[in-house]
């Protein structure tokens, strides 16, 4: 009966064929690491996040007047709504937490290189809209640091020299963040998720063309694939507890470490509170963002921080395959940036100090200045690698995936 | 009718720019309501004024009042503040203390207490006001001393009905 089904079903829409070609026959570099698990977490999370959301948007009003209060209606009247919010609100830092290891692995495995550039840029879309989705979320529940975080994020528009004004009221609805910015930022926080959904659908597809990248940076021969089901179902699903353990440990445990102690104050407009601080995902550009003595400056600095990823196809000039594995100077800068971009993080957290904000100019500066050397800086290290000889293990794989192309 | 006009490539080629243009034209047309809706609607335009009384506010303190949304800051100083912020320019926008008070009434400062950054509002301490969220300084005349902060606080128009009473707006 099963069968007459499917059979059915297939006669009229490619299920079988499908399921086969995409999900359990598709075929994946054998040496995957755990590193290549956060795409899939990611994916996880983002359904986390759309179901706690609905259910949440049940119980929330989003109206100045009555949304602070209908949060604390969620906490403590609606069943369960402490677990539905702590997990969605939780569910956002491991969103970023998750996002930002998928980057960093994209990073030192070298999977942006080519062909994989427009994997990379519509992931680089996908983060935008990520923390486009985050921000707005934020002001929903209308605490002093929803209030002014949304304040500062919609001001940074302002610096534009042309429409400024115009286009920060516009944004708002009013002259300053009000009702209606708030009942506008609920109505695409609930659209935005959707948009994602569809990203990621793109995101996919164009991992389904160019395939997996492999810790090794070069394309494995066709034997050297396996079928996605059951080795990597596995794997994933394995990575999946582990990652639940931490996510829940922080949602039942401690899940006001991550809210600021000042968000349980309700908005007021006339008073900012003595330290803002965004959220610990935006830090870093944050950071960026105060180090610049300019008020434009500091938003176009802002933007090309995230922006500038986009550009490593580009930027990243060696010839020599693969990623940090097997590029001993790229290594270096990579972990160099990996301290840059924390550090950057604690200096945002931290009130703006005059020795805080030199250190937040020497670090911005050295952030851009890793991005922008890398076109010199790789084609020197290709140099010295071709002179002292390529590591036999890469001239090996080198090799092989020259004569897989010949047969 | 005829078959040549059928085959006629130039026809065709002006009906599907004219078309499409039409077309295009309406699409963008119909955005503008939607674009439009999101900018703040007649009640939020209505345009308040406040009015304060200034009574109660010793040498030295400082009342915050709303008006349009945004905070006023409204500093009554004292003589030592008032010779001090006469003697200087300001910092990084220099303007003369005399525009930013009025003759007559230089004990009272009255600015929007919006940093001119990103539109935090500023603490007051002991001297002048910080801007917690990015470091901005401003002296005891609302002028910006230190930045990001690019321009001074604004003062907003406001005129005295009576010795202790402002209207501002």
């Amino acid at each position: 009966m099963f069968n007459q089904i499917i059979d059915w079903v297939d006669q009229r829409f490619p299920l079988t064929a499908f399921v086969k070609h995409e999900l359990t026959g598709y075929p994946t570099p054998r040496n995957l690491s755990y590193w290549w698990n956060f795409g899939f977490l990611a994916g996880f999370v983002l359904v986390m996040q759309v179901a706690t959301g609905i259910f949440l948007a049940m119980h929330y009003k989003a109206d100045s007047a009555l949304a602070f209060d209908s949060i604390q209606h969620i906490m403590r009247d609606v069943n369960y709504g402490w677990l539905l919010r702590y997990l969605h609100a939780t569910g956002a830092s491991a969103f970023f937490f998750v996002i930002f290891i998928h980057m960093a692995r994209t990073l030192y495995y070298g999977s942006y290189r080519k062909p994989r550039e427009l994997l990379w840029w519509t992931g680089q879309g996908l983060l935008l809209l990520l923390m486009g989705t985050a921000f707005m979320g934020y002001l929903l529940p209308w605490g002093q640091m929803s209030y002014w975080g949304a304040t500062v994020i919609t001001n940074l528009f302002g610096a534009s020299p042309i429409l400024g004004h115009e286009i920060v009221i516009w944004l708002r609805g009013d002259f300053t963040v009000g009702d209606e910015t708030l009942s506008r930022f609920f109505a695409l926080h609930y659209l935005f998720p959707f948009i994602i959904v569809g990203a990621v659908i793109i995101h996919l597809v164009a991992l389904h063309t160019v395939k997996s990248s492999n810790p090794s940076g070069i394309d494995l021969a066709a034997k050297d694939n396996i079928p996605f089901h059951p080795y990597f179902t596995i794997k994933d699903l394995f990575g999946l507890g582990l990652f639940m353990m931490l996510y829940t440990w922080f949602a039942f445990f401690t899940p006001n470490t991550l809210i600021e102690a000042a968000n349980n104050i309700p908005a007021n407009p006339m008073s900012t509170p003595s330290h803002i601080v965004p959220e610990w995902y935006f830090l870093p550009f944050y950071a960026i963002l105060r180090s610049v003595p300019n008020a434009l400056g500091g938003v176009v600095a802002m933007g090309l921080s995230v922006l500038i990823f986009a550009f490593m196809p580009y930027l990243d000039r060696s010839r020599i395959p693969g990623g940090a594995r097997y590029r001993p100077w790229y290594r270096i800068l990579f972990y160099g940036f990996t301290v840059d971009i924390l550090f950057l993080g604690w200096i945002g957290f931290v009130p703006p100090t005059d020795s805080t904000i030199l250190y937040g100019k020497i670090a911005t500066i050295l952030y851009f200045l890793m991005f922008l050397s890398l076109p010199l800086f790789s084609r020197a290290e290709e140099r010295m690698m071709i002179k002292r000889g390529l590591p036999p293990a890469l001239q090996a794989m080198i090799d092989s995936e020259s004569k897989g192309k010949g047969k | 009718m005829t078959e040549n006009n059928v085959a006629d490539g130039g026809r065709r080629d002006f009906l599907l720019m004219a078309t499409s243009l039409v077309g295009g034209v309406g699409a963008a047309a119909a955005c503008v309501p939607f674009v439009a809706s999101m900018n703040p609607s007649s009640d939020a335009l209505a345009k308040a004024t406040t009015e304060v009384d200034l009574a109660g506010i010793e040498p030295g303190a400082i009342r915050t009042v709303p008006w349009q949304g945004k905070p006023v800051f409204i500093l009554r100083r004292t003589p030592e503040q008032i010779s001090a912020m006469a003697q200087s320019k300001g910092g990084l926008m220099p303007e003369d203390e005399g525009k930013r008070v009025q003759k007559g009434h230089e004990e009272w400062l009255v600015v929007v207490g919006v940093c001119t950054h990103m539109g935090c509002v500023p603490n007051k301490e002991e001297k002048g006001w910080t801007c917690h969220c990015h470091g901005s300084q401003y002296d005891d005349s609302g002028r910006v001393t230190r930045g990001p902060a690019p321009d001074n606080l604004p003062v907003p128009p406001y005129k005295f009905i009576s010795d202790s009473k402002i209207l501002i707006g």
